[in-house]
């Protein structure tokens, strides 16, 4: 099962399984890291489980929708090249070392 | 001194946020969080939508597992209600007995369904769809059921028709008025979205309501309708709208119409008490005069408004409304709200199944209903947040940068 890592803005950092299928959002959820809201449940109608996802590991994720595109535009933290939606990163064998940092704030 | 109190009636998202978001607000009294379901706080747009056809299982719904209130220090009391609410003394009895002083009662009791009041009302296979319960029995139901009238054509009954149709059902819809979601959206989206059900094999009977259910040994066979039709029937989904929970705010003598009524803050007459989401009628910017709003977003952001307000940071409600339907394979966004709007442009083509409306009172913009098109919907959220300054001759042209008019506007 994919091992991903949470970078929290302190430089705390968790690693969670997450089963192959399952979102980085959810996974984050049902495991209780702080720093995934998540309001919409994964309908991308709210950008609150924004992350950065480790520049040089973009390749490994899903090509980015334009819908994903259009909300990241209402994140609350700032918007770099590496932001993703973490609804939309579902885990893949690729997701294996994955780091994903949090950022600062989520609304 | 004791340390202060905040207990949240209700265990929906809006009460669940309020728990949630008083801690990260640094919140270091007590939380009370109590709800009347004998589950976990969960969502409910899933219920209509991917649980309800089987895509995802309910360790999806969850807001939070359980761990989470334990570890925030939420005190969650489920599948009890309360009973009263007295406010000279600062408590609230639950049905078990049992009382809790308050500091601050945070109201988040949400809406239940309206019942229809006919013959046969009372058969099996009639059915709301409302909580996490009525989506069990209607997920066991659908693989059996080959005939579904659904009464009543708002978000609930379209959404639960397109999944139905996929369950490959037969599907005849009921909508006393001649507009489907006409509460909601306007013209052109209810045309839409009722030629996009025909297609997939929906049948509509607009301007009819039911007389009463048919049934054998109990059992829903079928329905009349007021135009004296008999149609057949194993499932008869009622979905005719909701009744806001205020019975106890209205004992407790507090001001209810259509919900209970709240100031700017949110707050009811008594200063100590909130009332927030489904259950809420409040006064707001986007609409003429008050509103009583069922969504997520309005759960979720008037939740934070009162945890703030608890906090110390009190400050007037004024969130954009934006609400999202999926139905097939169409993904409907409101942002603002339409009802009221004398004028309506189409930007794009609804006959490329990607449009989005925006509906103007007064010429100014007040919402924008968006088909399978998050980039308006993104920037119509922005632009409605202040004076959108738009005309409807630029929303209609496609080749008018909506993005850079958003950002040219003053920040807010």
């Amino acid at each position: 099962m994919p091992k991903v890592t949470y970078v929290h803005p302190s430089g705390a950092r968790e690693v969670l399984d997450v089963p192959v299928g399952t979102s980085v959002m959810r996974a984050a959820i049902i495991n209780g890291v702080d720093g995934i809201v998540a309001e919409c449940g994964g309908e991308m109608m709210c950008a609150t489980c924004h992350v950065y996802v480790e520049p040089d590991q973009l390749g490994r994720t899903p090509e980015m929708s334009d819908d994903e595109k259009a909300m990241l535009e209402f994140t609350a933290s700032e918007r770099k090249p590496h932001s993703r939606l973490s609804c939309q990163l579902v885990a893949t064998p690729d997701f294996e070392g994955l780091v994903v940092h949090l950022p600062e704030t989520q609304v | 001194m004791a340390v202060p109190v905040v207990a949240i009636v209700g265990a929906g998202q809006a009460g669940f946020q309020v728990a949630a978001s008083l801690r990260q607000e640094g919140f270091a009294g007590r939380v009370v969080l109590i709800g009347d379901e004998p589950v976990l706080p969960y969502q409910r747009p899933p219920l209509s939508k991917s649980y309800l056809a089987g895509e995802s299982g309910v360790d999806e719904l969850w807001l939070r597992p359980s761990e989470f209130y334990a570890k925030q220090e939420i005190d969650l009391i489920s599948d009890e209600e309360v009973a009263s609410v007295d406010r000279q003394t600062r408590r609230l009895r639950l049905a078990s007995g049992r009382e809790i002083s308050w500091d601050h009662l945070v109201l988040a009791t949400g809406a239940r369904y309206r019942p229809l009041p006919v013959p046969g009302a009372e058969l099996d296979g009639v059915l709301p769809l409302r909580t996490l319960a009525d989506a069990d029995v209607l997920r066991q139901q659908l693989n059996e059921t080959r005939h579904v009238v659904v009464v009543g054509a708002g978000f609930i009954g379209l959404e639960f028709a397109s999944v139905a149709i996929a369950h490959s059902a037969e599907v005849h819809i009921l909508e006393i008025t001649q507009q489907p979601m006409g509460r909601v959206v306007s013209e052109p989206t209810s045309r839409f979205f009722t030629d996009a059900h025909i297609g997939w094999g929906a049948k509509f009977s607009l301007g009819t309501g039911l007389v009463r259910i048919l049934g054998a040994n109990g059992r829903a066979t079928g329905v009349e309708t007021t135009d004296g039709r008999q149609l057949s029937a194993d499932l008869v989904l009622i979905c005719i709208g909701v009744i806001p929970n205020a019975e106890l705010a209205h004992e407790a003598g507090l001001t209810v119409d259509n919900g209970i009524a709240v100031d700017q803050f949110l707050a009811t007459r008594d200063p100590a008490i909130f009332a927030i989401g489904d259950c809420a009628n409040f006064p707001t910017p986007y609409a003429v005069g008050r509103v009583r709003l069922e969504s997520v977003q309005n759960a979720v952001d008037q939740a934070r408004c009162v945890a703030a307000h608890i906090g110390g940071r009190p400050e007037a409600y004024q969130k954009v409304p934006w609400f999202w339907s999926d139905q097939g394979d169409l993904k409907l966004q409101i942002a603002g709200i339409t009802t009221g709007h004398d004028q309506s442009v189409i930007r794009g083509d609804p006959t490329d199944g990607s449009f989005s409306v925006f509906c103007f009172r007064d010429s100014r913009l007040i919402g924008v209903e968006s088909v399978n098109r998050t980039a308006d919907h993104v920037v119509a959220r922005r632009l409605l947040a202040g004076d959108p300054g738009l005309l409807p001759e630029q929303a209609a042209d496609e080749g008018y940068d909506l993005r850079a008019h958003a950002r040219s506007l003053p920040s807010r």
